[in-house]
């Protein structure tokens, strides 16, 4: 009873991990249509800031404030720069930039920090102290999210990005900036990304790669909850996060990248389009 | 004269024949190549092929039927463990031939079952579960120590190079072939099998129902194709040449091990076929030498320039990066179709004298922005109607309105 709790909570956590990671996607997947497997080294790079600026002797809190600030601006600059061209365009096309994106940051990090393993401090330096790390976590989670639906609820700018998401032609005549609209929403979800870098990160190891599995997994979730809703991204995410937990401490652990393939698959045959999916026409 | 013509006809007449003169050609230059080579270079163009082989099975994928597959690393895997499985030591002589189909039956198998899946995604549903599957697939050998291997992964005893191979190689060049190279020529020899295989496909029926679906699904399906069976079909016969090249691989790396089919070997293998041109195979065939050769150059420049060697290592990843986000952004036929539409269009002016109507239509603006959507189908720069149904690669012809 004691460990399928403690392997519930560590669901759980690992859960709103991939939601926030899912919710990400979706932010972009709403706006533009896209979605951006470049979501992991995006955060993975940010997360390197902190640690330069940490290991520079500053204080965590500067660094962890740097780095959010770097996720915005990276976010706003691949979408203005990179992203732009592609967007209204082939599924495949995007789905290729995105993927030699994500070898880019991938490899940029590499060549600049090297590929060994370096500690990231924890917040409060509560080593040990799960429990209290974990909550930390979750809050931290809560609170972003709660910010994010007071945004797109009831502001102005929250409004016009919902509008320019619908209907980018009706947007436009109204009035709405929908480019500027697009790189905003591009870098809020490289926002929230960095933010959950950060916080997996949080005394752990770091590397190039901490976040690749983050990566397939937060995509999974996305997908289960269908691209387009974010309750189902935050739903999807404590679903996998739970039954990839009980997996991976009831069967063994390599198996859980197969548990994610079964489930996606058991979820898309029935429903092609995710869980939550509207019913939806596609444009012939 | 009349002989010319006649020639010519058949060669644009008999797409078989054509297909197995190229193939012949290949042959020839592959045993000229191999023989003036050293063996490190054999090696190396042993990977070229089977890194070729894969490609080309994905490009038909991608590139004539639209689905995207980011797992064809994972089904390398397939071919490579069953290939490791039946060659455990000298005793068991399964000739190599059964060997290498034994490895593409079962990645047949596998790849319908996952195709049949794939069949009812669309664009990055697909790409998502794919992905999946290339993550997944790794923990399985590491899940079944016993008969897998484990991180190790399952060593492969290569048979005894056959008499009449010997035989053959000597008769040819004066010489014995060493083992990299007689491995060398199986894996170009599959190559050339699988590339005049695929080839003779996209051409017939069975290609033009995949380019049908992929270029609109309800004209095809009005056209009584069935999309679902074309989608399994073009995935399972991607799947057949991916097993080929895995067999390839564990064959000349000796070695059947998750830490060779990563989600990287995936990426690679589609940039590979990005770089290239989607839909050739010539593309996939240069997108693969590419990636063989690249890195070598590129880290050696990097330790020049004063990189340490892990730096230096991550340097050619961060090129063949780089060259793929410019290549869908300025030039989405990739390098053979970029190379194919130039030739195209020099002939049209020829023929015109003068420079043609592009067909692109305008981008549409609206409240001063420059990011319109354009409702054309390709960028005005590749647009060229002459290439018709065969334009290479999904990038530019399958453009559908998908805003919301």
């Amino acid at each position: 009873m004691q460990q399928a709790l403690n392997t519930a909570l560590g669901g759980l956590t690992l859960g709103m991990v991939y939601a926030a990671f899912a919710l990400a996607l979706v932010l972009i997947w709403r706006s533009t249509r896209i979605v951006n497997f470049a979501q992991a080294p995006m955060a993975m790079i940010t997360t390197y800031v902190a640690l330069v600026i940490i290991d520079a002797g500053h204080s965590y809190w500067l660094g962890f404030s740097a780095a959010l600030l770097s996720g915005l601006l990276l976010g706003a600059v691949l979408e203005r720069v990179v992203i732009r061209p592609v967007e209204g365009k082939s599924h495949i096309n995007a789905v290729i930039l995105t993927l030699g994106l994500f070898i880019v940051l991938h490899a940029t990090a590499g060549v600049i920090f090297g590929n060994e393993f370096s500690s990231f401090q924890a917040p409060f330096g509560v080593r040990g102290f799960k429990v209290g790390e974990r909550t930390i976590a979750l809050t931290g989670f809560g609170v972003v999210m709660g910010l994010l639906v007071l945004l797109f609820r009831f502001t102005d700018v929250g409004l016009r990005m919902r509008a320019s998401a619908y209907n980018q032609e009706v947007a436009r005549l109204l009035g709405v900036k929908v480019g500027r609209m697009l790189t905003l929403g591009w870098a809020l979800a490289a926002f929230v990304g960095s933010l959950s870098g950060l916080l997996i990160a949080g005394g752990n190891l770091v590397h190039p790669g901490y976040m690749d599995s983050v990566v397939v997994f937060g995509f999974v979730a996305a997908v289960l909850g269908g691209l387009d809703s974010p309750v189902g991204a935050v739903i999807g995410g404590l679903v996998l996060g739970l039954s990839l937990s009980f997996v991976s401490g009831y069967v063994g652990s390599q198996l859980v990248p197969l548990a994610a393939l079964a489930i996606l698959m058991l979820v898309l045959t029935l429903r092609p389009g995710g869980l939550f999916s509207h019913a939806q026409a596609r444009r012939v | 004269m009349t002989r010319l013509t006649l020639v010519r006809r058949l060669w644009s007449d008999s797409t078989l024949l054509r297909h197995l003169l190229v193939a012949v050609l290949g042959v020839v230059a592959i045993t000229a190549v191999l023989t003036a080579v050293s063996d490190f270079r054999s090696v190396q163009l042993a990977e070229m092929a089977y890194l070729g082989t894969a490609a080309g099975g994905l490009t038909v994928l991608t590139g004539l039927n639209g689905q995207i597959s980011l797992g064809h690393g994972a089904l390398m895997a397939f071919g490579a463990y069953t290939t490791a499985l039946l060659l455990p030591d000298l005793e068991a002589s399964t000739p190599l031939v059964l060997v290498v189909l034994a490895a593409v039956l079962v990645t047949l198998a596998v790849g319908s079952v996952v195709g049949v899946a794939a069949a009812r995604l669309h664009g990055p549903y697909l790409a998502g579960a794919t992905v999946a599957l290339a993550v997944a697939v790794p923990g399985i050998a590491l899940f079944y120590k016993q008969t897998l291997g484990g991180e190790q992964g399952i060593p492969v005893v290569l048979p005894p190079t056959p008499q009449w191979a010997l035989d053959a190689g000597y008769y040819l060049t004066g010489t014995d072939p060493s083992r990299s190279k007689f491995v060398a020529y199986v894996a170009w020899l599959t190559l050339i099998a699988t590339f005049f295989l695929l080839a003779n496909l996209s051409r017939s029926r069975v290609g033009r129902r995949w380019r049908a679906v992929r270029d609109d699904e309800v004209a095809a399906e009005l056209a009584g194709i069935n999309l679902g069976r074309a989608r399994v079909s073009a995935f399972m016969v991607s799947a057949a040449a991916a097993g080929a090249a895995g067999a390839m691989l564990a064959i000349s790396v000796r070695l059947a091990a998750p830490g060779s089919f990563t989600l990287t070997l995936s990426l690679t293998l589609l940039a590979a076929v990005v770089l290239g041109g989607l839909g050739s195979l010539t593309g996939a065939l240069l997108g693969a030498a590419l990636l063989t050769f690249l890195p070598q150059v590129v880290t050696d420049l990097g330790t020049d320039a004063g990189l340490d060697n892990i730096q230096a290592a991550e340097l050619a990843p961060l090129v063949y990066g780089l060259v793929m986000v410019l290549v869908v952004l300025l030039a989405p036929l990739g390098i053979a179709g970029t190379l194919r539409s130039l030739m195209l269009r020099h002939r049209h002016q020829d023929r015109h004298r003068g420079p043609t109507q592009t067909t692109g239509q305008t981008t549409v603006q609206t409240t001063g922005q420059t990011t319109g959507q354009t409702t054309g189908q390709t960028t005005p720069q590749t647009t060229d109607q002459a290439t018709g149904p065969d334009t290479p690669g999904a990038i530019s012809t399958t453009s559908k309105g998908t805003s919301p």
